[in-house]
């Protein structure tokens, strides 16, 4: 019988009556008495010389108030990059200054270099297309391979050259030369993972108000982490002491990792604000968030499999050239290295792995996070990899996986992480039996039959969640802890409301954090509410990326409820007359052990607050507890993914028939939200392999700028698809067990679906060995005529 | 400026306009009717799907100043009159059809106009029929089920929610 409340509760979402009323908050929403509208200029070129801005008759104009450019922000700090990596040589990589408003050159079409305030956005937008400007084209660099060529045109001219950094890690290089020195077989791919833009649904807005009787600032933002955004903003670029400065995300519409940076529009509203004292308002269109939203992936690598006479995987190296694009956006400099060469051993036992990246600098949006952030980029390389060795082989590619899967636990790969649990077999066999494999020949002897080419494509992936510890990723350059917390305050009539560091934007936090506190003081959900997204009011916490909500912050949300128990624990014994050790909480009732001697939840928080005949020498009233939970490993969700498809040999069309996913997520508090997050991911990895690509001709100019040329995934183009958690090896270091699932989905999918088509093709008598994501009828086509 | 009279929600309005306001201007800022979203720039995503004399429009490719006289609904008005969800809200909550919550309006009265007009549709039916209207978190699975749902189909056999 499911549970109907508490951790495993499909419980339907609190939070959707608002949403589905037209009830809810987003950035968009609020507007504030006295509000100016802001419209950015942007470059139209992808790199130039600013020569001239003549900003005099823009700022004749109806409504204007002032208009800024770069000189403004001259002596102001610029957008930080949060994450130092070394390179191989023991450099430190190259961080070129980043300003809210461009300085002397623009670097990427969208790159800003006025802005204008006024009264209305009408009288903003017409007064920035006023604005007089002579910007000199330079010759711009977009391919990264010319953009490391000798005497190429260089993104800043204070570097000395386009590489940001050159990365290399895992084994011994003796290891890696032996295993494939002395392999039976050496299976190489070159392969690209295509740009994309992450496109939340809701565009990005920034809101910023000044208060000049306490002189305080607020921003209202989309963001994932207001925490963050406030400590990057107040101490890095405008110097604006914490304390007086207050950070608003309320309901936001999507982050997928592109609302993780922060951006220079905040930074712009919040000092124009403060300069003008008035309130401040930028609202993203469509088409500029294509060209100021940290776009995602960008990566062109070659990757090698040595395997012995047995089949067995012996080595892997990997060359990848990862584009930063013009800047470095907030946590860019990390996802090509940390969170993408940490997971190329993948779900395999291969004893010697080097992973090589350069980091380069193009005339391009910079490239960040986005779902999945790295993870991605591995689990497509190394799963597309297998599958070719496979064929190379002559052997079952699932079997070639079962005979190399890693199979006891904790395992310490050869780049540097230890998966703690995991059961590859388990979820392989699971994915085997939800798509009956045993029948595919029949279905695809079928499809034959009415001439079309059927494919089934199966992989693999693994990834690492709820990025932490602290020190380690202090270690490794990160410039700011990865811990979370969370505040319970228990009010005197008994309710609660949950200050949390997470920040819910789609994952349905306000409905799965209260099952927890609930299960865990054996009380009624209703009475627990979730505070997010205020950095006034919630402790300090480091937001929601990487599957962390639940693990980390959820964690800490158990610590805390801990220490409630405890202190009410005490309250009551006083209460109770009896010994704390005696005392129980069950159902919310704290008994002595052994008596029918009992006290209710909310007789013991009243107490609390009435401490009347209290020992108050012994016990503070209130009952308010914090904990800071700083995990001492990733959580490493896993899973086998499946898609079948039909590849139309006439035109080189694709139909996804059928998709399927089993993961292994440890413990599910919410399996409704949880399978719905798997639902979304895979979506997006179908949008990435079948339709998505973000394209820059050779100038640096965007192709692909808006929903009329960026192909996003619609009800069509996507089957109903299988999705199964049941095979759970609980995380064995957080309290919940929980490892995360938010990416999964876009991790696995991408190479399921490539894996499927060549699959087709190559069962249709045709030698292909790989196509390039986004698969077009087009590109398909091609690649069917050799 | 021109002054613009119609029914909102039931409820009459008349506003000062410019003829270039377009209707999702009007409904969010004029009224504070935020609920219809604005997506995009191109009427491609459909957040901002509203109805207008019956029928599905989206509010960003009209002005306001075109509703003149017109019988407008936007998600604000969806709810029963008692205020509990419409079938169509009940069925995206019952079936978790919503994430971000951000296409949510679009998507309900772009359903709500489907089973106007075809109170049982099929699957396929139903994903051709959201051709305008793009959602980024929930891959249309839940969506599409809810749909189902609400016209009284047997959900049951879809793959879990």
């Amino acid at each position: 019988m499911p549970k109907d409340h508490g951790i495993g509760a499909a419980q339907k979402r609190r939070e959707d009556v608002r949403f589905l009323t037209g009830a809810g908050q987003y950035t968009d929403d609020i507007s504030v008495y006295g509000q100016t509208y802001c419209a950015f200029l942007r470059s139209d070129v992808a790199h130039g010389t600013i020569k001239s801005i003549d900003t005099s008759d823009a700022e004749a104009m109806p409504g204007v108030l002032r208009i800024f450019t770069g000189k403004d922000f001259e002596g102001i700090g610029g957008l930080p990059c949060g994450w130092q990596v070394t390179d191989k040589h023991g450099e430190p990589m190259k961080e070129p200054g980043h300003p809210v408003l461009a300085q002397g050159k623009v670097r990427h079409v969208g790159d800003p270099f006025a802005a204008v305030i006024a009264e209305t956005l009408e009288e903003a937008r017409d007064a920035a297309e006023a604005i007089v400007y002579d910007i000199e084209e330079l010759p711009a660099v977009v391919n990264m391979k010319a953009a490391l060529e000798e005497g190429a045109t260089k993104v800043h001219d204070d570097l000395s050259d386009n590489l940001c950094y050159d990365w290399q890690f895992g084994s011994d290089q003796t290891d890696v030369d032996k295993a494939f020195a002395e392999a039976a077989h050496i299976t190489t791919l070159e392969l690209v993972n295509n740009r994309l833009v992450a496109n939340p649904m809701e565009p990005r807005v920034a809101l910023g108000e000044y208060n000049r009787a306490n002189d305080e600032s607020t921003l209202y933002t989309t963001s994932q982490n207001p925490h963050v955004i406030r400590l990057l903003m107040g101490a890095f670029v405008l110097g604006i002491p914490e304390h007086k400065l207050r950070v608003v995300a309320p309901d936001v519409g999507g982050g997928f990792g592109t609302k993780i940076f922060h951006y220079a529009e905040e930074a712009f509203v919040t000092f124009a604000s403060r300069q003008l004292n008035r309130p401040v308002k930028w609202t993203s269109t469509r088409s500029e968030a294509f060209m100021s939203d940290a776009h995602g992936r960008d990566h062109v690598t070659k990757i090698e499999l040595a395997l012995d006479a047995e089949n067995n995987f012996t080595g892997l190296r990997t060359d990848t050239l990862a584009n930063m694009g013009a800047y470095l956006s907030t946590f860019s400099s990390s996802i090509p290295t940390w969170l993408h060469g940490t997971l190329m051993a993948g779900n395999y036992k291969t004893p010697a792995i080097q992973v090589n990246v350069k980091a380069v600098f193009t005339n391009t949006v910079p490239v960040d996070a986005y779902r999945g952030a790295g993870r991605p980029e591995a689990t497509f390389q190394l799963e597309r990899l297998v599958d070719k060795a496979a064929r190379e082989l002559g052997v079952d590619p699932i079997a070639l996986r079962r005979q190399n899967f890693i199979d006891s636990f904790p395992y310490a790969t050869p780049v540097a992480v230890e998966y703690d649990t995991g059961d590859y077999v388990a979820t392989m066999d699971k994915l085997e039996e939800m798509i009956d494999r045993q029948g595919f020949e029949a279905r695809r002897e079928e499809s034959r039959k009415r001439g079309k080419l059927r494919g089934l494509g199966v992989n693999c992936y693994i990834e690492a969640c709820g990025i932490a510890p602290s020190n380690l990723v202090g270690q490794l350059g990160a410039r700011a802890g990865l811990y979370d917390a969370a505040t319970v305050r228990v009010n005197a009539t008994g309710s609660i409301s949950v200050m949390v560091g997470a920040h819910s934007h789609g994952q349905g936090h306000e409905t799965a954090f209260p099952q927890v506190v609930a299960e865990m003081l054996g009380i009624d959900e209703s009475m627990i509410d979730i505070v997010h997204g205020d950095s006034s009011k919630i402790p300090f916490g480091m937001g929601t990326y990487g599957s962390r909500s639940l693990a980390v912050c959820g964690s800490a949300m158990v610590r805390a409820t801990e220490k409630i128990i405890n202190k009410a624990k005490k309250i009551a014994s006083h209460l109770l007359e009896a010994s704390e050790a005696d005392i129980e909480l069950k159902d919310g009732q704290f008994t002595v052990a052994g008596t029918d001697k009992s006290v209710a939840w909310g007789d013991v928080t009243l107490a609390a607050y009435v401490p009347h005949n209290y020992p108050l020498e012994e016990i503070e009233p209130g009952l308010e507890e914090t904990a800071f939970y700083d995990p001492s490993n990733f959580t490493y969700p896993s899973g086998a993914y499946a898609c079948e498809v039909e590849v139309d040999p006439e035109t080189g069309r694709v139909e996804i028939l059928s998709f399927a996913a089993a993961d292994d997520f440890g413990n599910v508090v919410n399996p409704m939200i949880v399978e719905g997050q798997v639902h979304g991911g895979i979506a997006q990895g179908i949008g990435q392999a079948m339709l998505e690509n973000c394209v820059y001709d050779e100038n640096g100019q965007l192709l692909s700028a808006s929903y009329m040329d960026y192909a996003m995934p619609r009800a069509e183009d996507v089957p109903f698809f299988q999705v199964d958690h049941s095979c759970a090896t609980p995380c064995t270091h957080n309290p919940l067990g929980v490892k995360g699932c938010g990416e999964a989905g876009a991790i696995g999918s991408p190479p399921a679906v490539v894996n499927a088509v060549l699959d087709a093709l190559n069962a249709g008598g045709m030698k292909v060995d790989h196509i390039d994501m986004p698969l077009s009828p087009h590109r398909v086509w091609k690649a069917m005529q050799g | 400026m021109t002054k613009v009279t119609m029914t909102v929600n039931g409820k009459a309005v008349s506003k000062e306009v410019s003829g270039n306001t377009l209707m999702t201007e009007f409904l969010r800022d004029a009224l504070h009717l935020t609920g219809t979203h604005v997506g995009c720039d191109t009427s491609q995503c459909g957040a901002c799907v509203i109805h207008v004399d019956g029928k599905s429009v989206k509010a960003c490719t009209m002005f306001a100043a075109e509703a003149e006289g017109a019988e407008v609904v936007t998600i604000e008005g969806m709810a029963n009159p008692d205020g509990s969800l419409s079938v169509i809200q009940q069925a995206f909550q019952d079936h978790h059809g919503l994430q971000c919550g951000f296409c949510t309006p679009g998507m309900v009265m772009t359903a709500a106009k489907l089973l106007e007009e075809n109170p049982r549709p099929s699957e396929h039916e139903i994903r051709d029929y959201l051709e305008g209207n793009i959602c980024r978190c929930t891959g249309y699975h839940n969506i599409v089920k809810a749909i189902m749902a609400a016209s009284g189909q047997d959900v049951s056999g879809i793959a879990a929610e």
